[in-house]
């Protein structure tokens, strides 16, 4: 659950631009990569259910370890550069990050995918036809 | 488990669901090769972010590292300890192989 009631002027959120820098650099991230939609044509959006399935199927593996490591002390978040919303422990931006790197990852290898011919991109060097 | 040993465990497993367990084989593909490279370098330059500002630290106890978090050095690349570059290799590889491989059973990737 999201826990809020942390300290901050606005309805929790933080003003200090401190607070700011992970979502900055998820930020980061979809700026560079969702122009790849419209300047490549991709479909990627255009089927959400394959990419929630995607988004889910491999990312939870990891979000659990990110849970595992978190708690065993492997990692940790400086709160001051963090939103206050805390997710099972881990700052909202880390569970945002296990959605945000699968989409850039599909928009990139999409992108890849259309820029070297779609003939041949992304096929296995045996060939498995019939569909 | 430390991260190091976790992180070989991941990227080994990540290598198997492609070869073997989904046949996606986009290891063995230039193209997915090229988009890890471009993913890579901007792993590089964002993970640095994380990392170089304390935005995310590690127990010097489970890296290969130490708490000094130099640019390159002491198992640190951009300040990064080098094991995220496996977490980043198998969660990439990971997406790669769950999308690709929906998308051929869909026939939505019919190419």
């Amino acid at each position: 659950m999201v826990d809020e009631g942390a300290p901050g002027p606005i309805g929790g959120i933080p003003m200090s631009l401190q607070h700011w820098a992970y979502v900055a650099m998820l930020a980061f991230c979809l700026a560079g990569t969702l122009p790849l939609v419209p300047a490549f044509r991709l479909r990627v959006l255009r089927q959400p259910r394959r990419l929630m399935l995607t988004v889910v199927a491999a990312g939870s593996p990891f979000v659990a370890w990110d849970l595992y490591a978190t708690h065993a002390g492997h990692w940790s978040f400086d709160p001051a550069q963090t939103m206050p919303w805390r997710v099972a422990g881990l700052p909202l931006e880390e569970i945002a990050f296990f959605v945000v790197i699968p989409l850039v990852t599909v928009l990139t290898y999409e992108a890849v995918r259309v820029t070297r011919g779609r003939d041949r991109a992304g096929r296995p060097r045996q060939r498995s036809e019939s569909r | 488990m430390t991260y190091t040993g976790i992180t070989v465990v991941a990227a080994l497993a990540a290598l198997v669901l492609d070869r073997w367990a989904f046949r996606t084989r986009l290891t063995t593909s230039g193209t997915w090769w090229t988009a890890y490279g471009i993913i890579v370098f901007f792993q590089l330059l964002t993970n640095g972010w994380l990392t170089g500002r304390r935005i995310v630290r590690y127990d010097p106890d489970a890296i290969i590292g130490s708490a000094r978090v130099p640019l390159v050095g002491d198992g640190r690349l951009l300040y990064a300890p080098v094991e995220d570059l496996g977490f980043g290799f198998a969660l990439v590889l990971t997406t790669c192989v769950v999308w690709v491989w929906l998308g051929r059973r869909s026939g939505e990737e019919t190419t």
